[in-house]
């Protein structure tokens, strides 16, 4: 197929003007972003819309903006994956988010997909999302007619490419807090296809050489990213070593139940879990051990 | 069918194209503007061969909506040489045995062609960063990177 099932764009030029062609559309319109989920979506026939309203055009839709008394980098929903990974203010407040936002897809995916395309479309093989499951503090703010809400990711990620986000919502901007003194963060991905295969994100802080918080959320073997709760509990309290690591990444493998599907076997995935949280854990522990 | 007025850059020169919204860019430049250099592989943004720098970023043609470049510029393989010159990443490409069957080069090229833009003097680590994604199932890669790192080299001593 070289041509979409036909389809009319429309392109809102303020917030209010898009809230109003969903509200007159519903079901019938996509938002469409960089679209490259959606057109995927719509070519293989999943899904198609007589509409779909471009939210490129709202003005500020892509900014990134750092309040410093507050300690908050904001990231529009419509900044593509490249502005982030090259924005000088993210690569000074938040140099993981870069990273992780450097290793998504490919430079051209990456230089057309959003951050929120990615969020609202909750595609269980995310780098972003499971960053942000782990990043303690973090909120999407999704906006209507009937006004803002702030959520968490644990809320917003519901299911398979389900997400907390009603049909009049649209998702405006992501909250992030940057890292506290003796904090460190890690994010390590396996890939054998284009998306990740799994997934781990670590944050850790210390307090007179122990670690006194962690979190961990692992991604990409289950419907949605999810919190290593009891790998997180086997680790406050204790000193950031080798053992200690192995025995969180154990928990956090056991913890996960894999599908066996086209990115490999469950013991497969278990064991790239197990892998990667060690490796995450023991990088966030050197970088919270180097931030003063 | 609804069709849209398109206007357009492409390759320096104004082009102006009547497509309906949903045609992608891969097939403006094929069907419409006769631009077969261009090449699709897969149509999921999977393979890289249809790289075309937008704007002088580089995309993935068959995931841009036609409607989405109007204004803008587009530069494909056919605009890279200049008066019948190959560009130098063309000539390192053919020197170096880069080319094999050659479908994915086009879409090589022009990723290696947006990093030489934002980078002259890549590391290999930088060039193979930049060229995830560009399939090659013939060469093997090695001598691509090298027709890039000589194409580097040249660019940079100009
Ligand atoms: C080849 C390939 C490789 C990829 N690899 C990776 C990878 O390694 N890691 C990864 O994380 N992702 C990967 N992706 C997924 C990539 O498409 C997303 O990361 C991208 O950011 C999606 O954003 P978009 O703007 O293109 O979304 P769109 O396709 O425009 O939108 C996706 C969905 O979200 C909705 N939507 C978009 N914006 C909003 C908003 N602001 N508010 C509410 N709803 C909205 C749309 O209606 C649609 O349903 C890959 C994609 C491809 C094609
Ligand atoms: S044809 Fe566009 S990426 Fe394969
Ligand atoms: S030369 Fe044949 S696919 Fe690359």
């Amino acid at each position: 197929m070289r041509t979409l099932t036909p389809f009319s764009i429309l392109a809102p030029t303020t917030l209010q003007d898009s809230f109003q062609h969903i509200e007159e559309h519903g079901w019938n319109a996509a938002l469409y972003a960089g679209g490259t989920e959606l057109l995927l979506t719509m070519r293989s026939g999943l899904a198609s819309f007589p509409y779909l309203i471009d939210i490129k055009k709202i003005p500020q839709f892509d900014e990134i903006s750092f309040n410093k008394d507050e300690g908050m980098l904001t990231i529009g929903a419509g900044a593509t994956h490249r502005s982030i990974e090259t924005s000088p203010l993210v690569l000074e407040q938040l140099p993981l988010l870069a990273e992780v936002e450097s290793m998504v897809a490919n430079i051209r995916v990456r230089t057309v997909g959003t951050i929120g395309g990615n969020l609202c479309f909750a595609d269980p093989h995310s780098d972003p999302a499971t960053l942000f499951m782990a990043w303690a503090g973090t909120t999407f703010e999704l906006v209507s007619s009937a006004g803002v809400r702030q959520i968490a990711p644990d809320e917003f990620f519901v299911d398979l490419f389900t997400t907390a986000r009603a049909e009049n919502e649209l998702m405006s901007k992501i909250h992030l807090p940057i890292l506290g003194k003796r904090m460190g963060g890690a994010y390590k991905k396996f890939v054998t296809l284009e998306r990740p295969t799994a997934n781990v994100a670590a944050f850790l802080g210390l307090a007179n050489g122990k670690i006194d918080s962690a979190r961990i959320a692992v991604g990409s073997v289950g419907p949605i990213p999810v919190r290593a709760i009891d790998a997180e509990g086997t680790l406050l309290g204790g000193f950031p070593d080798e053992k200690l690591f192995e025995r969180a990444a154990e928990t956090a493998a056991e913890a996960t139940d894999p599908v066996d599907d086209v990115y490999g076997s469950k013991e497969y995935k278990k064991q790239i879990v197990r892998v990667l949280t060690r490796r995450a854990l023991k990088q966030a522990a050197t970088r919270a051990d180097r931030s003063q | 069918m609804n069709t849209m007025k398109i206007n357009l850059i492409v390759n320096g020169q104004s082009r102006s194209v009547e497509a309906p919204p949903g045609k992608t860019l891969l097939y403006l430049l094929r069907d419409d503007l006769d631009l077969l250099g261009t090449k699709d592989g897969c149509r999921e943004g999977e393979c890289g061969a249809c790289t075309v720098l937008l704007d002088g970023e580089p995309v993935n043609a068959c995931l841009v909506l036609a409607g989405q470049v109007d204004g803008r510029e587009v530069v494909t393989i056919e605009g890279l040489s200049q008066n019948g010159h190959l560009h130098p990443l063309q000539r390192h490409f053919v020197e170096a045995g880069a080319v094999q069957c050659g479908f994915c080069t086009p879409g090589l090229i022009m990723s290696s062609a947006a990093l030489l833009e934002q980078n002259p003097q890549p590391t290999e680590e930088q060039i193979r960063h930049a060229l995830v994604g560009n399939l090659c199932r013939c060469t093997g890669y090695t001598k691509v990177f090298e027709a890039v790192q000589h194409a580097a080299e040249e660019v940079d001593r100009d």
